[in-house]
């Protein structure tokens, strides 16, 4: 086990399309346990892309099972070709990433999304997650893309209170 | 010696201060760190973090003949500052309702004596001039927890003034 060294823009690999796995083996494992241990050393992490730690593959890690408010969660993901299949809502919310130190910003995200992803075996699995967990997945699924939330900031102020006064 | 100003400009607006500004800082060696631009009330005014190696006479000598051209107000002060270390806020507290006299004062006390520590705050004056509302958006970290901010802000929020407070619950991926 080891704890990976994290990628911080503006290194431009992050911005890279990941390639998808093909090969189930226990090198994958073996990343896997490196890539979760990364993730639990970052404080306040709930989520980590393959590409944020340089390996430039589809794999994604999600725990929103350890926030400090409780929030709807599936415990730990293990999300390797993931594929977000359907989006609905809209909400707004505060993210930041361990590739972007010392900044957070607004992002707008789908409240509820349906997720399929293969595990560590190669089973394929389907999800449907909400809320915080949904958006850590759609988070983690654009570092897949080469996305950063920085690329989707909307404004820290009017956006939210408009929208708030308008849904009451 | 390299040292950090802050620099704050204010007049009546007009397109292309920003760009004005910010060439001429750039063209006498300035770094610019953080800034904020409003519109208030149709005045322009910006507050920008420079950095400049050199006297705060020699700056301001700078700057003047660019602000003055422009029709800007300047001040000028040496800061103590530092980058990369940005406090993140915990909740969000709005506040909207019939303008009134004293209504920030006596919120953001309260929230103050509740242990709220402002880190952004927005205010605007919208609606019409017969019937003006009032709109305030605030963004800090409660050192004493959202409870005791919530109920500081039941006891403050009058008949005619909404006031929520919500958590920002920040997600770090
Ligand atoms: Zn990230």
């Amino acid at each position: 086990m080891a704890i990976l060294e994290i990628l911080t823009y503006p290194d431009e690999r992050l911005k890279q399309l990941a390639e998808p796995v093909t090969v189930f083996d226990q090198a994958l494992h073996s990343f896997l346990r490196d890539l979760e241990e990364t993730m639990r050393a970052g404080p306040g992490g709930v989520g980590i892309a393959a590409p944020q730690v340089g390996r430039f593959q589809r794999i994604a890690l999600v725990d929103c099972s350890v926030t400090r408010k409780p929030v709807p969660n599936h415990g730990l993901l293990v999300l390797i070709n993931p594929e977000i299949s359907e989006w609905e809502g809209m909400t707004v919310g505060r993210e930041g990433c361990m590739s972007v130190p010392d900044y957070t910003g607004n992002v707008i995200r789908a409240e509820r999304i349906r997720l399929q992803a293969f595990d560590a075996d190669g089973v394929q699995h389907e999800y449907q997650c909400e809320g915080f967990e949904a958006r850590a997945l759609q988070h983690e699924c654009d570092h897949l893309d080469g996305m950063l939330f920085l690329d989707r900031l909307v404004s820290r102020r009017n956006d939210l209170f408009r929208r708030k006064v308008y849904q009451k | 010696m390299k040292h950090w100003y802050m620099l704050t400009l204010v007049g009546k607006d007009r397109s292309g201060i920003v760009a004005h500004i910010s060439a001429a800082l750039f063209d006498g060696g300035c770094n610019l760190g953080e800034a904020s631009m409003m519109r208030l009330g149709g005045n322009f005014s910006i507050m920008m973090m420079v950095e400049f190696d050199g006297t705060s006479h020699a700056l301001q000598q700078m700057v003047a003949p660019v602000a003055e051209s422009m029709g800007l107000h300047l001040h000028l002060d040496r800061i103590a500052a530092q980058l990369h270390q940005h406090l993140e806020p915990d909740l969000r507290i709005t506040v909207y309702g019939a303008d009134k006299a004293g209504i920030v004062a006596r919120i953001t006390g309260a929230l103050a004596e509740a242990g709220l520590h402002i880190l952004e705050m927005e205010t605007s004056v919208a609606g019409s001039v017969e019937q003006p509302i009032y709109i305030m958006q605030i963004e800090g970290h409660a050192a004493e927890g959202l409870a005791a901010l919530q109920s500081a802000l039941d006891v403050v929020a009058q008949k005619g003034v909404e006031a929520h407070l919500e958590a920002i619950d920040t997600m770090i991926g």
